[in-house]
Parts: C-alpha cells; structure tokens; sequence
C-alpha cells in the first residue's frame, strides 16, 4: 500500500527526520489558508502515488498569493500521467503546500527490504533528486549501498558507513546518522517495503531535511498497523478495477480485446499470455484464488462482460480446492443477469469436473467449452478473428 | 529416489483443527502421507482424522517422532510456527500460507540459515513424491510417479504442467512448489541441486514467473552445473510494469523481473524454453524422449 507525500511525511516527523513545514489543501481556498501561514515562496504539489511529477508539471513555486491561486487552481483536478506511471492517469484531488527551502545540497536515501538476500538494503547517493535507478546505471559509484542483517539491525558503524560515504562530517554527520537510524526503526517499527528521500536535503542554513517521501507499506502487515490502515486512500480511476475491489477481487484491467477469468495468479499469467498467442490482447488480469465461492465468480464474471471493449472471454479453471461445479454455477447465474453478449470459451479441470459440464451443459446457455488449454486457444484465436 | 519428501517423512500439521488444516491433513493421509501428528495450541487432547493434536510442536516430535511439518497457521502467526518448528529440530517445513508479512519472513528467514532446517514457501502449494507422499494442497490425483522433477513459484499453474506430463506419459520423481512471495526458503537453485543428486531425476521442468531475479540465478546454475536436460516456462509475458500480479512477489519494477529478460538468461544457458503453457506437455515428451 502506497503512501501520499503528505503521509510519508507525518509519519517522518513522528520518527523525528525534519520536513518543511506544510498543510494539506483540497481546494483552492484551502491552498490559500495554508500558504497564509507559510511565507513565500511555497512549493505547491500533487499528491498522487506516482514518482516524476515535477516533469509532469505536478509540482510549481509560488512567488506570491496569484501565483499560489494560479498554481493550485491547475493542479487540483489535473489528470497526471508521468514517466513512472506508465498508461494510468491520477486524478488530482489534494496538494501538499510547503515552504520553500534554501538548498544547499541534495542527496539521495532510502532503505527496502532486499528480496534476493532476505536483508534489508540502506541506499545512499550524493546524487539526490535524480532518478537512482538512472544513477545506478550511468555512475555505479555514486550509490552506496550497505546491507542489514535483519536479525541484528542497523549498527552505529553502518551509519558511519553512509555518513561518512556521502562526504558528511562533524555536526551533519551525527544529524545525518541520527535521522538514518529513525528512518531505520521506522521501516521495522511500520512494517514498510520502501522508505525513500529523495531529495534529503542540506539546507544553506546547515539543517539537513527531508523535501520528498516515498513510503510503501506491507498491506500483509496492515493487521498490527490499525493507525496505517486508515491512511489507505484509493485513487483508482478505473471503474471496473475499483468495482472489483470492492468484492475483493484481484483484478488489472489491460485494455484488450479478450477478458479472462482464471484460479491462481500464475495461471492466470499464463493464461494472459496464450490469449496473447493466439493473436488476440487479453482485456484484464483476474485472479479468483483458491477458495473462491460463486458469489466471487458472478462479480468477476459481470466485471469483465461490463468491459465495451471485449469481444470474448476465456474461462480456464484449473480445479484444485476451487471445484469446478461452484464456478459453473457462479457463471450461469451471471449469464443469466447479465445476459451474454460475447462468446464464452470455457475450459475446466480438475475436482468436480462432470458436474460443472453438466450444470454447464443443461443451463442452456451458449457457452464454447474447450477440452483441454491448446483447445481453448484455437478456439479464442477464432473468435478473436472475427470482425 | 526423490528429493526433500520420502517414505521417512513424519508429518505434522499446524493448524490441523482450522478448516483448511483439516480438510488437507485428510487429503494427505488418504494419499498415503504419514501425517503422525497436530499442533493447535489449547486443543491438546483431540484427535482429527485419528492425528493426535498436541498445544506445542516440541510434544508433538517428543512423542510422535515427526521430522516434517506442514503449516497451515493465519499470516500473523505463521512465521512463529515457522521458528516452531525449527526450534523443535524439524527439519523440513512447508508452510502453504499466503500473506506473511515480509519484515516477519527476512528474520525468519536468515534464522533458519543458521539452522539445518529447510523451509519450502510460504504462499505455496507444498510437496509430492508422487506414489508415496504428499505435502501439501495439490491434487493427489494428477501426478504419477516418475523420473521427471519439477519446480515452481506458483500453484495452478504447475497442476496445470503436471497434468498435461502426465497425459503425455512423463510421470515425476518430485514435485516443489516454491511459492510466490519475493522471500522464500528454498530457491530454484536448491531445488535444482537436489534434482541433479537425485539419481531418479533424469529431467527438469522449471516453471517461472516476473518478478525478482531468481530465473536469472537458477538458469546461470543450470549452465554451470547440471547435465539433466532442463525445460522452462515463464509466466507473464503479457504482464504490465509495476502492478502486483496476484503474488506478492510477481512485479515488474524499474525494468527488472521480466519474462522477456528470464526467457533470454534460461536460453543462454541451455534450458529449452517452451512459451506455449497450451503445448508443454509435448514439448517436454520432444524433450525427454529416449531417456
């Protein structure tokens, strides 16, 4: 679960890592009250769970009040798409208004959970503000990059370690170490799989102060996290994705052609890609999961028929705890609400097989079952064909 | 021969008064598992499925003897059950739940390293030797014993591999599902070492997916230390950068954990690489033939 810049920050200043002094504004006006109580210039930016904004024109200065009018009154309600955010669009409904700081310097920090060493990484540059993935390839050198021993946890010699890597010393190295500690009890403390500074600045007045936050936080986690749990916001712009998730469906949607609704999410990849083979562009991502019952499957079911764009859809249950009679059912009674206005190619394995075919079959609906995977994917490469 | 799970393997399963723990424990035992004992704390005293259930796991190896657990304890608690069984000297745990946080895995995890205790999951759907074990929620009845090994992050999907095997006549030494969280206890590569000291394997199926580097990894093993021929899959080729696909660990992030890149690494190393899930089975029966 991604956090807003705003949030990431409050959770910062709980962990006693210095950020500008900012408000939360929602509406022009409020942008207004809030920079009454800052002195220009202010930083006016979207809150969006999406990196490269400022390109995006998502972040502006504002030198004086019809500046901050000016600025707020476009970034409300602007539709963002940035480098980081691939084909979705985020709609703008909140800005952060900040104090303006003198910079000295930027660097870059953040620390994650390592998948590969089951270790937790610190990363630091002296190059903050830039895209570190970017830094990593061109300048190596520029990151450092110390690895925890979760079991052990962050050590005074490892924040001498970044510390003195990033060239600081004397008084801004023990700041430094102090607010790279907390950052560290934070990413334990919260359950968090990204803590990121970037840019960690160093103020002309010699104040080192988090200017940007970028915090995920395990959604596994959530259940010992109640205060984090109510920070979530949706800011799903797509209907069916947000339809889905109110039925705790694991659904993308991916603008093809061809829905799908598959049990297990490498399955339901796979299944993706043999769409994919056959010619077509499969129109979503469904996971109905294990265990689930026909209330699950209908919804799932009424999602991906209630997407314009699809021509036909693939069911492919492989049945393991999920029996294959439940899923039958679930789609028959959809169908029959919803009515069918696609062919359907449906392909079942596993537990209960007969009696799926058999509910399938007597239910009198035009349904194209396919024997076996190689089966279904002839058959979708068909219907794909068509005009 | 096989590997990780024998006729030796004594069961004991965590959480076998919950629903899920139950049903499978029956599953298991109508497979022919030695499932010889339960843990659920506070239930000391009942029996399921004629499993004696004990509070702790330390009583439950003092008096039955297991070696192996199966855990199918809530995501808060079962990196506790984890260190459990550790802690009680088992030395094989599956653990098939899903959604363990990941700060409770990393500890887990690099704990069990200083032990000789080997974790399979989480978020997976266990072990079989087909014939002779099961451990774990696949259905028993796809599998058939064999000399094909196999591995895989996900569950379905390699039900879906090994039925079509199976059709084709290619029965399995062992089959391990290694799970679809981004920290897991036993990686491809652990596998593939263990398939290729186990004189029975005479083949590999490999079955991958975005996300993480661990394909890379196994396939740069497979050029550098195995003889049995390999096949591979990846699943996703059709996945969007940077959204979840159903596994915690399945994410394409900054460009990294494509399919595209782990088809490229299996291929320069040797592995046949079939991208058709539809025609697996007989891509590996063209594969393995005369073996």
């Amino acid at each position: 679960m991604k956090l807003h810049e705003y949030q990431a920050k409050e959770l910062f200043r709980s962990a006693g890592i210095a950020v500008p002094e900012g408000l939360i504004a929602s509406t022009v006006q409020e942008a207004e009250e809030a920079a009454n109580r800052l002195a220009f210039p202010v930083v006016v930016k979207a809150q969006v769970h999406a990196g490269g904004r400022g390109k995006a024109g998502g972040i502006k200065v504002a030198h004086s009040m019809a500046e901050l009018r000016q600025a707020a009154e476009e970034i409300l309600g602007m539709n963002l798409q940035t480098a980081q955010t691939g084909s979705q669009t985020f709609t703008v409904s909140k800005v952060l208004v900040e104090q303006g700081v003198a910079i000295e310097r930027e660097l870059y920090l953040s620390i994650l959970p390592d998948r590969t060493s089951a270790g937790i990484a610190i990363i630091a540059s002296s190059e903050g503000g830039m895209n570190i993935e970017e830094v990593a390839a061109a300048d190596p050198d520029r990151i450092i990059r110390i690895m925890i021993d979760p079991l052990l946890g962050v050590q005074p010699f490892h924040l001498r370690q970044a510390g003195f890597g990033l060239g600081l010393q004397g008084e801004l190295l023990r700041g430094f170490s102090s607010l790279l500690a907390g950052l560290y009890r934070l990413v334990i403390g919260k359950d968090l799989l990204l803590a990121e500074i970037n840019p960690l600045v160093i103020t002309t007045d010699r104040r080192i102060i988090a200017l940007d936050g970028k915090v995920e936080v395990d959604g596994s986690a959530l259940f010992r996290h109640p205060e984090m749990a109510a920070m979530k916001e949706s800011e799903n712009t797509d209907p069916l994705e947000a339809e889905a998730a109110r039925h705790n469906l694991n659904y993308i949607n991916l603008n093809g052609n061809i829905g799908n609704m598959v049990n297990g999410a490498g399955l339901a990849m796979a299944t993706m890609d043999i769409i994919k083979l056959a010619g077509a562009e499969p129109a979503n991502f469904l996971d109905v999961g294990g265990g689930a019952n026909a209330d699950m499957i209908e919804n799932g079911f009424r999602i991906i028929l209630s997407d314009a764009r699809v021509k036909g859809i693939l069911i492919n249950i492989f049945g393991g705890i999920l029996r294959c009679d439940v899923l039958a059912r679930g789609v028959v009674e959809a169908a029959g609400k919803v009515g069918l206005r696609v062919p359907v190619v449906i392909r079942m394995e596993g537990t209960n097989e007969e009696e799926g075919r058999r509910i399938l079959a007597e239910s009198g609906l035009d349904l194209i079952t396919a024997r076996d995977l190689n089966d279904a994917a002839t058959k979708i490469s068909a219907i794909a064909a068509r005009p | 021969m096989s590997i990780f799970a024998d006729q030796d393997s004594r069961v004991v399963v965590q959480g076998i008064t919950g629903r899920e723990g139950s049903f499978h424990a029956g599953q298991c035992l109508r497979y022919g598992t030695r499932i010889v004992a339960g843990v659920t704390p506070n239930k000391e005293g009942e029996v399921i499925n004629g499993v004696p259930v004990f509070n702790t796991v330390r009583k439950a190896v003092d008096t039955t003897g297991a070696n192996t657990s199966l855990i199918f304890v809530p995501p808060g608690s079962a990196a506790d059950a984890i260190l459990e069984a550790a802690d009680a000297g088992i030395k094989l745990v599956v653990c098939i739940t899903e959604g363990i946080p990941v700060h409770d895995m990393l500890r887990t995890y690099r704990y069990l390293k200083t032990t000789d205790c080997r974790l399979i999951g989480p978020n997976c759907p266990g072990i079989i030797t087909p014939g002779v074990c099961k451990i774990g929620i696949m259905p028993g009845s796809i599998h058939t014993p064999g000399s094909i090994g196999v591995i895989s992050r996900s569950g379905t999907l390699t039900y879906e591999v090994v039925h079509q095997l199976t059709s084709v006549g290619l029965g399995q030494s062992t089959c391990v599902g290694i799970g679809g969280d981004p920290v897991i206890g036993t990686s491809f590569i652990d596998c593939l070492a263990a398939f290729r000291d186990d004189p029975r394997t005479r083949g590999i199926v490999m079955v991958g997916e975005i996300g993480g580097n661990a394909e890379e990894e196994a396939a740069a093993f497979i050029g550098a230390h195995l003889d049995k021929p390999v096949v591979g899959f990846i699943a996703g080729l059709t996945a969007p950068p940077g959204r979840r696909m159903g596994h915690a660990g399945a994410i394409i992030s900054g460009g990294s954990g494509t399919a595209q890149a782990k088809i490229k690494a299996m291929g320069e190393h040797g592995i046949q690489v079939c991208e058709n899930l539809g025609t697996i089975g007989k891509f590996c029966k063209n594969i393995f033939q005369g073996m």
